[in-house]
């Protein structure tokens, strides 16, 4: 793990180091814990103030752990998280329960299913007010004024804050959820695949929201997601996952015209253009992702890798700066040319 | 139709409606197109546009409260004869024979569509021995050789496992391999990659490919994702609350989209190689309640040539736009 430029690293909000988060698996009368899930198997990176890193990869790779951990509404196994909080530095993973409130009020979490994540015996108000009475802001009216700001924020009209959830469509709901999680204005956000469970009309008009909020609020976004169209959309930087590990953490521009892990090019690769002209020759992966309980040894790409050689299945790869801020884990990264998105329709 | 061939499925003027006690829900409301031999046409749209139920509608597998109301399903036989599929008894001998028989359906869930208490073998198998007269030892192997063109490995042992056994991608092969185990000509893919992470979502697309170009099968792909259908299909029907906005080859689509619904899809949606973090032009509002349907055309109030008067008033019918392409919008009529 290399430092990376002062520059690149001057105002970082969030800084997690050498994460970890293993799930015990456990059999028989006693429950002895035979193995262990690795879904968070070494994970480091940083986030800058205001910035939207996304962190993507397919289902079972980790991100969402990873976003549990740092918000730890799971407590990591190991490795640090640290939020710097006005000039002081709080590692979000050792801190004692009794202060983790007062962390929480700083990071606040977007969830993927608009319809199972907001109560449906609850009104508006109550789920968008909710965070501001378990924290003790304000009185009554003046916790109702900030829930119809927020309200306003995301583009909900206040008067329907009486109204319950079932009563607005899935994007309205998405909004709610957004709105919740604005209301003790937090400087982190974590959006756990905000935008999946919508239709591609209404998507849009999520993405736009919340890059409308990035702008107005000055929030630093940490987004999860699978689907690298939006990803690329929406991002600053990306950081690609599989098996539990960061492969790559590069600026969204140059992740995407030149990666430089051979996963990260054949996930690009993997991606269907809406664009019939360009129907070019995909890298089709043969096999299936290593499962977390048995991981391979070295590289958990290697069984995959056309570009695999003998170190790969030995070594795990450590993550080192090739490019200004582009870090790759992989053996070969200096001496592969790999082929990004074709960055241009014709 | 440019294509001198003549269509393997040919559907029109389909209305299924679901007759419930809060209302009836007009689900396909008049979707009128043609599946061509050895072709790939793409059925996109949102949810509730009605594109589930139209595949539903030409297997006659329509849940109840649902019925056809009124159209024709024209699918022509392997022996040359045509079949109105609509006038068919939904449980009748012959309805029986061309599901799974002249027609193969594919799931979108690979784990809900399995029962999880026979083995796939014993699933691959019945869907030979109803379609083919032959035995149980000649269905196992036909069923080991289905199990392998669609890229199992191992196929022998991989029979008698059970599909909780199989990750998402395998059993979604397997599925494919239960629906081609009778040969059928045309190949309904319900969602077939939803479900899917990208990297299993491009092998499985890629095994469609190779098994169509194999077997000359027509494949009709229902899909909201557009850059799925933009790789695999032929001709593509874009569906908006149960009618065809608008119908042609996939070029012109993507290319030069005429309705406003399809246009505005295009637009809003993020690609992998357009600019990042820019506002993304959407569409206005959401996709009605179906007990909400809006008069005159379904799409008038989010549209953005809506002209009063008209749009909210009349029904728009699909007239040709060009060669081999046709939209149904008051713009172009």
């Amino acid at each position: 793990m290399t430092n990376g430029d002062a520059v690149a690293r001057k105002s970082v909000l969030l800084d997690v180091k050498g994460l970890r988060k293993y799930f015990p698996i456990r059999r028989g009368l006693l429950q002895k814990t035979v193995g262990h899930v690795k879904a968070v198997d070494d994970v480091t990176f940083f986030l800058n103030e205001g910035e939207t890193l996304s962190l993507v990869g397919e289902s079972g790779c980790g991100k969402t752990t990873t976003a549990r951990c740092i918000l730890r509404a799971i407590t990591p196994t190991s490795g640090e998280v640290l939020l710097s909080d006005r000039g002081k530095v709080l590692d979000v993973a050792t801190i004692p329960k009794s202060e983790l409130r007062l962390l929480r009020r700083q990071m606040q979490m977007i969830f993927q299913d608009p319809f199972s994540s907001l109560n449906p015996r609850m009104t508006l108000l109550d789920i968008v007010g909710e965070p501001l009475l378990v924290h003790g802001v304000g009185n009554a009216k003046e916790r109702i004024d900030r829930v119809v700001e927020v309200l306003r924020l995301v583009g909900l009209r206040p008067e329907y804050m009486r109204r319950y959830p079932h009563a607005f469509s899935g994007g309205q709901r998405q909004r709610i959820g957004i709105a919740r999680a604005l209301a003790l204005n937090p400087r982190l956000i974590v959006a756990d695949e905000p935008v999946s469970a919508l239709d591609v009309s209404v998507q849009a008009q999520i993405l736009n929201l919340l890059l409308e909020l990035q702008d107005k609020l000055g929030l630093t976004l940490l987004f999860v997601a699978h689907d690298l169209s939006v990803v690329k959309h929406i991002s600053e930087r990306v950081a690609v996952m599989y098996v539990g590990r960061i492969v790559e953490t590069a600026p969204t521009a140059e992740l995407f015209g030149s990666p430089r892990h051979p996963y990260t090019e054949a996930l690009m690769s993997a991606v269907p253009i809406p664009n019939p002209r360009l129907r070019s020759e995909r890298i089709v992966l043969q096999g299936e992702v290593a499962d977390p309980a048995n991981t391979p040894p070295g590289c958990h790409f290697h069984p995959r890798c056309k570009y695999a050689q003998t170190v790969c299945r030995e070594k795990a790869p450590v993550q080192e700066e090739i490019a200004p801020n582009h870090f790759v884990s992989c053996h070969r990264a200096r001496e592969l040319t790999l082929r990004g998105v074709a960055s241009s329709i014709s | 139709m440019p294509d001198a061939a003549k269509p393997l499925l040919s559907v029109r003027n389909l209305k299924t409606c679901f007759f419930q006690d809060e209302g009836t829900t007009q689900a396909v409301d008049g979707a009128s197109f043609d599946v061509f031999p050895g072709k790939t046409l793409g059925i996109v749209g949102e949810s509730g546009c009605g594109k589930s139920v139209t595949a539903q509608s030409i297997l006659r597998i329509v849940d109840r409260p649902g019925r056809i109301v009124e159209g024709e399903i024209i699918l022509s036989r392997a022996d040359g004869s045509e079949v109105d599929v609509v006038k068919l008894k939904a449980n009748g001998r012959e309805i029986r024979a061309i599901r799974g028989g002249d027609i193969g359906l594919i799931f979108q869930e690979p784990m809900t569509s399995f029962s999880p208490v026979h083995t796939v073998g014993t699933q691959i198998m019945e869907a030979v021995l109803l379609h083919s007269a032959v035995g149980r030892k000649e269905a196992r192997l036909r069923g080991i050789e289905a199990l392998r063109s669609v890229g199992i490995p191992k196929p022998e042992r991989r029979i008698d496992e059970y599909s909780f056994e199989l990750s998402g991608g395998l059993r979604q092969r397997a599925m494919i391999a239960v629906a081609l185990a009778s040969n059928p000509r045309l190949l309904i893919a319900d969602e077939p990659t939803t479900a899917l992470d990208v990297t299993t979502q491009a092998q499985i697309l890629d095994l469609l490919r190779k098994l169509q170009q194999e077997r000359g099968m027509a494949i009709m792909l229902i899909t909201h994702n557009l850059g799925v259908v933009a790789e695999m299909a032929d001709d593509v029907v874009v569906m908006y609350l149960g009618r065809v906005v608008e119908q042609g080859k996939v070029d012109d689509i993507f290319h030069d989209p005429k309705h406003p619904y399809t246009k505005a899809l295009l637009q809003s949606i993020p690609s992998i190689d357009s600019t990042p973090r820019v506002k993304l032009p959407t569409i206005s509002g959401s996709i009605p309640h179906p007990f909400n349907r809006p008069t005159g055309c379904p799409f008038h109030p989010r549209c953005e040539s809506f002209k009063p008067g008209r749009c909210d008033t009349e029904v728009p019918l699909l007239k040709p736009v060009g060669e081999g392409r046709t939209a149904s919008c008051f713009l172009y009529q």
